[in-house]
């Protein structure tokens, strides 16, 4: 090496010189050219990342501050002069179950027809005693559910009749965009939302702490709201991406994996395989609406599943996402070393023994991966699922993957959609953060879960 | 490998439960965005007020789409009430007579008005249906001759209209807007513009042919189009009542016959451009489906749809009591649409 050098620095004098002084003069420009290279390298990277920053950047600052919103603390007297119904019906002795639960159902139909609104009024008017103001624009200025959470409060404890109990309410959407300044606060009063005396009485109510911006814990427990935007949250959506999770895990799992053992370990090798494996990497590259048609086609038409139903979302998903887990879990069948399964083999294990004990278990890391990857890739698809009608408003959590339900990307959708905009824009951000959040957690726990597992093997 | 059969198991579950599926207890919903917002509260509403019924689930797509999926028949994964923001059209029930779909009860819940709206910086619009024909037709008349049409900016059309590049964005053809626009501004506009003697096709052709280098249409809701308006502030853009109501921050918008659109004036039949809203019930589904005569009755009532009631609030023009009185009349009494009832 020394010697290299040494011939290098100090040239012989056989004529070769003049080749070294042209590669010394090439030497510049070479140089430059790979500082150009990685120049370009690095301007690559950071428009990558910049561009990441930016969307983050953008869809923090605006989605965060939808997570704090205006709430107002009042003392809400169910006066029995306004809440005036029967006691709440006990079962009698020899009374049928029936009839029990209609004559509840008759006393809930009662106490909704309470006009929960005055009990409202009466609590914010408490709360500003003497500011002037008409009843219709009190009730502006709260949520307008608020009247069924004083009513299945009462249905849950008819002894609160006449009592005075503290509640934390929502204030309206539009109060939420006052003061925030969604709305510029400097437009004329034809332009505002709010009338005049509903904007004074809530900048008074926030001035004094009544109305304070607190966590809005209603985006995570709530269902999607129209009549009540304030009130808008994710518990339906989420439980419907839950139920459809669970259906990809649960049929494109052992499918998946079934499937690529059977290539990769019996199969014989021929065309037929070949004609197989080719047309798994065509399914794997097949626009996600494509499965969205075909859903739409054989799942609802011709099996009669459900409208707008995560079973049928779950299907739909799962044939997306089989490909993934099949190529995944071949690829790590085929890094399994050959010597194991010749020992096993030789050791006289049978094929299924030897793909089952010895094959199968070094390439869970591998298949836990791929399974995690695809769930999160499904989860955040939106475009079948509008053909399979779950862009449908739906007020309600299902309780089984047969009940209709909307999922967390398409909820994103409907809320961009929604024609509040001023008060959405927000939520939608707020929306997009849990599902990145939901996300990101996925593919942490599929990097955990290969870390620990491939240092178990 | 017990986990294995223990998937297997699950899966075999899920189909098994794939055929209990054929009843269903929740009102599904479908059609018009117009009807969409209003749909959706009385949904909530209903589900609030009759706990014994489950929430209906409402979905968009539509008039026609909404129509579409009604007239795919009867059964429990088809829809039981279609939104829709114009009335149906006769081949839509013959559409439907042919799945079998024969019990179609209309039920009008009131009227909606539809403007023109500019961004809230801009100059002012005071519109008459012969200007914006004038912007939108691809033929135009001048000196009784049909042209191209000329028209760059609002004030070659009228030097009262604002000097400002003409751009529309108008609800595309899935959208029952679209056919009031056609009907009460394009077609009003072009008898109004003195176009020259011409065969019936002819018109036709000229009142439906629109520029399409100033003229977007969206298929999408009214937000989209509002996100139109914002990435070019010039266009004018077509929006129902309500939702210019809600984003007024942001909207301006222009008077039609000098007429300012309002719950007021679109009540009292002023404003020239407003159309009443239907939902079409299936009634193969009625008692079927639970709940569906308590939701058409609930949503006409009067706390709801009436004057003053909740649908207003949201920007919807409540009917006259008594027509609110007929139609739920006709729906009690069961009487259904034929192809020979529509256009």
């Amino acid at each position: 090496m020394a010697d290299h050098f040494a011939a290098v620095l100090n040239p012989p004098s056989d004529g070769s010189a003049e080749r070294l002084a042209r590669i010394r003069a090439g030497l510049k420009s070479r140089h430059a050219r790979e500082w150009r290279f990685r120049a370009y390298g690095i301007a690559a990277t950071a428009a990558a990342i910049a561009f990441v920053v930016i969307l983050f950047a953008m869809i923090f600052a605006k989605g965060l501050p939808a997570f704090w919103q205006a709430k107002m603390d009042l003392d809400v007297f169910f006066d029995p002069a306004i809440v005036k119904v029967e006691p709440k019906p006990v079962q009698q002795e020899g009374q049928s179950a029936a009839d029990y639960r209609k004559a509840v159902l008759d006393w809930e139909r009662a106490v909704t027809l309470v006009n929960w609104n005055r009990v409202i009024e009466a609590a914010v008017r408490a709360k500003a005693p003497g500011f002037q103001i008409d009843t219709r624009q009190v009730l502006t200025v709260v949520e307008t559910n608020e009247r069924f959470v004083l009513r299945d409060m009462f249905v849950e404890n008819p002894g609160l009749l006449g009592q005075t109990v503290p509640v934390r309410m929502l204030a309206s959407a539009n109060v939420d965009n006052w003061l925030k300044g969604t709305i510029d606060r400097s437009l004329p009063d034809a332009q505002q939302q709010l009338r005049d005396q509903a904007r004074g009485l809530a900048d008074q109510l926030y001035a004094d702490g009544t109305i304070g911006m607190r966590f809005a814990w209603n985006i995570f427990v709530n269902v999607d709201s129209r009549s009540a935007p304030a009130a808008a949250g994710l518990a339906g959506a989420f439980v419907g991406s839950l139920y459809m999770m669970l259906v990809v895990i649960l049929l494109s799992v052992p499918i998946g994996v079934m499937a690529a053992i059977y290539l990769e370990e019996f199969a014989s090798k021929g065309r037929i395989t070949d004609f197989i494996e080719v047309n798994i990497n065509n399914l794997a590259a097949v626009p996600s609406i494509v499965f969205g048609v075909f859903g739409a086609a054989v799942f609802i038409n011709w099996f009669h599943l459900p409208l707008s139903a995560p079973i049928v979302g779950g299907l739909v998903l799962t044939l997306m996402t089989l490909p993934t887990i099949i190529i995944a879990t071949r690829a790590s069948l085929r890094a399994v070393p050959p010597s194991l399964r010749a020992a096993a083999l030789g050791l006289g294990a049978s094929r299924t023994q030897m793909v089952f004990h010895h094959v199968l278990p070094v390439t869970f890391p591998g298949i836990m991966t791929a399974t995690i990857i695809g769930v999160a890739h499904a989860i955040g698809e939106t475009a079948p699922l509008l053909l399979i009608g779950m862009n449908a408003f739906v007020a309600s959590v299902p309780a089984t993957p047969f009940d209709q339900s909307a999922a967390l990307p398409v909820q994103i959708y409907l809320w961009q959609g929604n024609e509040n905009r001023n008060f959405f824009e927000a939520r939608t951000s707020a929306a997009i953060i849990v599902l990145l959040a939901l996300m990101l957690s996925l593919n942490a726990m599929a990097i955990y879960l290969r870390r620990r597992l491939e240092r178990r093997m | 490998m017990k986990k294995l059969m223990l998937a297997t198991a699950a899966l075999a579950v899920v189909f098994a439960g794939s055929a209990q599926a054929q009843s269903r207890d929740t009102i599904q919903i479908a059609g018009s965005s117009t009807v969409l917002p209003f749909a959706s509260i009385v949904a909530e509403e209903f589900g609030n007020a009759f706990p014994q019924f489950k929430t209906p689930v409402v979905g968009s797509g539509g008039t026609g789409g909404g129509l579409k999926q009604f007239c795919e028949g009867v059964g429990a994964n088809t829809i039981d009430i279609a939104n829709a923001s114009r009335q149906i059209k006769k081949s839509e029930v013959e559409a439907c007579n042919k799945n079998g779909v024969n019990k179609i009860l209309e039920v009008q819940i009131g009227y909606d008005g539809i403007v023109f709206a500019s961004s809230a910086s801009k100059a002012d619009f005071a519109l008459e249906p012969v200007h914006v024909f004038k912007a939108i037709a691809a033929q135009v008349a001048v000196d009784g001759k049909l042209v191209a049409n000329p028209y760059k900016n609002w004030n070659e059309i009228d030097a009262a209209l604002p000097n400002q590049p003409i751009a529309l964005a108008i609800p595309a053809s899935n959208h029952g807007t679209r056919e009031v626009f056609q009907e009460r501004v394009i077609a009003a506009g072009a008898k109004a513009a003195g176009l020259p003697e011409m065969s019936k096709e002819e018109m036709e052709k000229v009142v439906t042919t629109f520029r399409q280098d100033v003229v977007v249409e969206i298929a999408g809701d009214y937000t989209e189009t509002l996100a139109r308006l914002q990435s070019n502030a010039d266009t004018v853009g077509v929006f129902g009542l309500s939702f210019y109501d809600q984003n007024k921050d942001k909207l301006k918008v222009a008077t039609v016959s000098g007429v300012t659109p309002s719950l007021e004036t679109v009540a009292a039949g002023e404003y020239p451009v407003s159309r009443p809203l239907f939902f079409y019930v299936k009634g193969e589904h009625v008692g079927v489906v639970p709940g569906i005569d308590e939701y058409v009755e609930f949503f006409l009532s009067d706390g709801i749809a009436g004057l003053g009631g909740t649908l207003e609030t949201a920007g919807l023009i409540p009917a006259p009591a008594e027509e609110t009185a007929d139609v739920l009349a006709e729906y009690k009494a069961g009487k259904a649409l034929t192809a020979a009832d529509v256009k």
